[in-house]
């Protein structure tokens, strides 16, 4: 058999795919698994739509090969909510209104999920420049600074509670 | 006899005209009008174009009656996007 | 009278809320599907070869390799695709665009096309097809193509106003009204400036891409991302010689269109293709493709005059406006004529547009097609004379600005309009108090743009559990499903929650104009009232009848059927719940050609800071005002200001299509083509107008398109003030800001 087996992890599910060795990531999430949450918007790494977590680090899985997640773990946007609870960014993304054509969003909410689990704080201009390689075209990003604000304050509010039940025992 | 004026291109089909007076108590009956009186309108017509009434501008709504004394135009039919 | 359109000043309960839409938790949950989100089974994968010359004869197309290429099932050119347009013309140069005929006329034209197994195979075949081009000399530059001698693109093409051989000026037009000479005779301070814009496109982020399906007995499927379903099923079936309802085009969701997704490009091709292999083919653009061979708006060049006498009065303004149309000839050149002096009651006026052809891709609606590039040279015009005159600049514009009973410069005189208010917001606003720092300026700028109703129908379902369905036929760009719920909600009289709101497919609903125009909630909304009025006729009938009265003492309040004199009353539910035995589904629908969408325009004001060493520009405060009419839903009204606004950001600054001496395109990426990212842009505030549109019933104006006409004067105005140095070349790249500073250093500098 022509191609490359690959055995990998996606959103906590061990997965396994044959694919050609030319086959980019997004390639595979698309048409071998189904997940079509990530888009492509550009094919070479500018847009940021196609972005997933591998190994919890923000990339362009379009500029990743299939090949190369042997072994690794990857989420992508489909993996973000908790069964029918959604993840706050997803949550505030709605409240705010901060998609309208929705193409960038998945993409958005992986790397601002990236940013919040690196920086749970950040600021303004903190938010700007970690979300500069996500393009939107239709929203100005206004409302998307916005949420990922609001989100970052609910996933404070969380992690507080959780430590608080963990200490009281 | 409501006075029709043409604007832009529109002219070249009245030879020039910036007006012109023709039957009409809807734009159908105004365009049909039009195209007896003008025949090279015709072809404008049907390339599309829009009338206005009263500053309001109209594109497709040819019953679209014309009240007396209205201020009626012709105009290029735009899209937008 | 239930389909009558006039504002009816109500008292809303929904309308005007900020709910969640309907269709958000499939967009951040990565549910929702785009146009290359679908796949069919057997599906093969389609490509397009491209020409790489910006103008060449093609003398031969030898396909024989390709086609014998293990796993190709089909290979089509320009000879598979007679010409079914029956002579009209503007159909014809759609199908040429969508696949050369004889000649490439810019780069990135397509040639060829295949279909094959997958995406391997497809790159493969498109190698081994050997096309004989005879390379022709080209032009790219609108000023340069209109010079004797330049090489001509369609050779047919003569200026209607000229008896002379063919040009590459397909057509002028002129608008205006008094006499502009004697005008400027009578003014204190003429001033005449020139202007350049360079090439940009609408920048979705997502492509082009199709999915299409031609059985054997020759009925086809579509799945598609368009602006316009409807208009993409007539386009396509004409061209392939199929009847209308053979296609059926399902919509999918859109990533994003801004009037680039009103055209066909890839659709043909999609279904040619499928209909030779009999299998289905998906085709999508690559970002490369988007922006070498899908519609980029005009580049310009436009000559301003404007004369005023010391009062701050325009006695007569003249603008000479060229547009590039790109390969094939449209009417940019005249809607830029007709919008250029749209704000202004100026008594002696005049605009001519000018059409030049180009060797480049062919041009497409970009919001609010033509006005931006107009309102450029005009308001930056506008500006310099109220410098000139001591005055300031939002005064000098109130103080000429086109009210009711101005007769427009376009023709038509106008009846209510809010220039005045919008301005009078900026006025006040708290932005144009802010300190400027070092290096920063400020500019304000306005803009106007037409809006369009158009054919519209909906049909409102009334579920047996007494929930809604309502099905529309205009595309949901962003976010217009919650405003569409919100109106059927609001004339019913139940909650929000209850009504669901779906984008029919072809075969389901009855003609739908395209989402563009500013049309999508105007025309939909109206539909909308007047079906669910239709409905409630009906749900009155039922309840008559299980009273046994006469409907005439039925009035229907709050989502009930209140019986008159008495203490009855039926709950839409209970209704709907009774309805198999009533008489059947009830259902309302509506048909109706919206019109009266009226004008709209709007006031921006912008801050920027230059930095004199590198040239470069930050935004650092926006403010966009515009009338809206009625907001449906606020957040989204507020989000088409600011997407317009950011959009004329990048168009000011960045943006620009680079094209080489070989007349390719040099940067069709996003890496090279620089659309503004979170890191440029401040956060945008907007004010919301409402003065209510006296030809809709809930007074709502069209939105979506205005915001983009006043940016690029907005931010000229502004980048001029912090660099003390007129600019009037966009984008104003960073070169270019340094340049203008060193030329007018040079020019302020000693001599001797």
């Amino acid at each position: 058999m022509k191609g490359i087996a690959v055995s990998t992890t996606v959103n906590g599910d061990a997965v396994e795919f044959v694919c050609d060795a030319r086959e980019t990531l997004l390639d595979v999430l698309r048409n071998h698994l189904g997940l079509t949450g990530a888009k492509e918007g550009c094919g070479t790494g500018d847009c940021g739509a196609c972005s997933v977590l591998l190994d919890g680090q923000l990339v362009c899985s379009c500029l990743v090969l299939g090949a190369e997640v042997e072994g690794r773990e990857i989420e992508t946007v489909e993996g973000m909510a908790d069964g029918d609870r959604l993840h706050p960014l997803q949550k505030r993304f709605l409240e705010h209104a901060a998609l309208q054509c929705g193409v960038c969003t998945p993409g958005f909410l992986v790397a601002a999920k990236a940013l919040l689990e690196r920086n749970s704080n950040p600021s303004e201009s903190e938010i700007r420049y970690a979300l500069a390689g996500n393009l939107c075209r239709c929203t100005g990003y206004d409302k998307i600074v916005h949420a990922v604000h609001a989100a970052a304050g609910d996933l404070r509010r969380q992690q507080k509670a959780r430590k608080k039940r963990k200490a009281a025992g | 006899m409501p006075e029709v004026r043409l604007f832009g291109g529109l002219r070249d089909a009245v030879d020039g005209a910036e007006s012109v007076r023709v039957e009409g108590a809807t734009i159908r009956e105004l365009l049909q009008s039009l195209g007896r009186e003008y025949p090279r309108i015709r072809e404008r017509i049907g390339q599309g174009i829009a009338v206005s009434i009263d500053g309001v501008i109209y594109r497709d709504n040819w019953d679209q009656p014309i009240p007396e004394g209205a201020e009626v135009g012709l105009l290029l039919r735009i899209a937008g996007g | 009278m239930a389909n009558d359109s006039k504002f009816t000043n109500q008292k809303f309960k929904l309308v005007g809320t900020r709910v969640m839409r309907p269709d958000g938790v499939d967009k951040v949950t990565g549910r929702a599907r785009y146009g290359a989100d679908a796949s069919a089974p057997g599906q093969l994968v389609g490509a397009i070869l491209r020409s790489p010359h910006a103008h060449a004869t093609i003398r031969k197309i030898d396909t024989q390799k390709a086609e014998k290429l293990k796993g190709v099932k089909a290979v089509i050119t320009s000879a598979d695709l007679p010409d079914f347009t029956g002579g009209e013309g503007e159909l014809y140069n759609v199908l040429e665009n969508c696949m050369a005929r004889g000649r490439a006329l810019y780069d990135g034209h397509a040639v060829a096309a295949v279909a094959a197994v997958d995406a391997e195979t497809a790159r493969r075949a498109l190698k081994l097809i050997k096309v004989d081009y005879k390379v022709l000399p080209h032009v790219t530059d609108v000023d340069e193509a209109m010079k004797p001698g330049a090489p001509v693109v369609q050779p047919v093409v003569k200026t209607k106003d000229k008896k002379a051989g063919p040009t590459n000026v397909a057509n002028v037009t002129t608008y205006g009204h008094g006499d502009v000479d004697a005008g400027f005779g009578k003014a204190d301070i003429i001033i005449e400036k020139s202007y350049k814009t360079e090439q940009v496109h609408q920048g979705y982020i997502e492509p082009h891409a199709c999915l299409a399906s031609v059985g054997p007995d020759g009925h086809g499927e579509l799945w598609v991302t368009t602006q316009g379903p409807f208009a993409y099923r007539n386009w396509c079936a004409t061209l392939l010689g199929m009847e209308m309802s053979q296609l059926k085009v399902t919509s999918s969701e859109i990533g994003g269109g801004f009037g680039g997704k009103t055209h066909v490009w890839i659709e043909p091709i999609a279904l040619a293709l499928s209909r030779k292999a009999n299998r289905p083919v998906k085709l999508v653009m690559s970002r490369e493709e988007v922006f070498r061979a899908s519609g980029p708006t005009s580049p310009t060049s436009i000559d301003v005059r404007l004369g005023a006498t010391r009062d701050g009065r325009i006695v007569a303004a003249d603008a000479a406006m060229r547009y590039g149309n790109g390969a094939f000839p449209g009417i940019w050149g005249e809607v830029g004529a007709m919008a250029a002096w749209a704000c202004y009651d100026i008594e002696n006026v005049r605009s001519v547009g000018y059409e030049v052809l180009l060797n480049r891709p062919k041009v497409a609606a970009y919001r609010a097609p033509s006005a931006p590039m107009a309102a450029f040279a005009v308001e930056s015009t506008v500006t310099l004379m109220a410098e000139a005159l001591g005055m300031d600049p939002v005064e000098f514009r109130l103080k000429n600005a086109a009210r009711e009973g101005t007769r427009a410069s376009y023709g038509p005189t106008y009846g209510p309009i809010g220039i005045v208010p919008t301005l009078e917001a900026v006025k006040k606003h708290p932005h144009m108090r802010a300190r400027l720092g070092k290096n920063q300026g400020r500019g304000v700028a306005c803009g106007f743009w037409f809006n369009f109703g158009g054919q519209t129908c909906a049909d409102l379902i009334i579920d047996v559990d007494g929930t809604v369905g309502l099905s529309v036929g205009t595309v949901d760009v962003g976010g217009a499903r919650a405003s569409l719920s919100l109106i059927a909600a609001e004339e019913l009289g139940i909650p929000y929650e209850e009504v669901r709101c779906n984008i029919a497919d072809t075969a389901s609903l009855g003609h739908n104009d395209m989402t563009d125009g500013s049309r999508g909630t105007f025309s939909s909304g109206m539909a909308t009232i007047f079906a669910a009025r239709d409905a409630i006729e009906q749900l009155r009938v039922r309840a008559a009848k299980a009273w046994g009265i006469d409907v005439k003492n039925v009035s229907w309040k709050d989502g009930k059927a209140i019986a008159k004199g008495k203490r009855k009353s039926l709950t839409l539910k209970e209704i709907a719940e009774a309805s198999p035995n009533t008489g059947g589904p009830i259902s309302g629908h509506s048909q109706v050609v919206a019109d009266g969408a009226g004008v709209s325009f709007a006031s921006h004001i912008c801050d920027v800071e230059v930095d004199p060493e590198t040239g470069g520009t930050k935004v650092v405060r926006y403010t966009v005002v515009q009338d809206a009419g009625k907001a449906v839903h606020p957040d989204y009204v507020e989000g088409q200001f600011q997407g317009g606004a950011a959009q004329g950001i990048g168009w000011a600054l960045n943006e620009e299509y680079v094209y080489g001496k070989d007349g390719r395109l040099q940067n069709p990426g996003f890496l090279d083509y620089r659309i503004p990212v979170c890191s440029d842009l401040p956060f945008i505030d907007t004010q919301i107008l409402e003065i209510p549109n006296p030809n809709h019933p809930y007074g709502i104006r069209g939105v979506g398109e205005t915001s983009i006409v006043p940016p690029l004067a907005a931010i000229a105005n502004a980048v001029s003030d912090a660099a003390g140095v007129r600019m009037t070349h966009v984008p104003m790249s960073p070169p270019r800001v340094l340049a203008a500073i060193k030329a007018s250093r040079a020019e302020k500098a000693p001599t001797g």
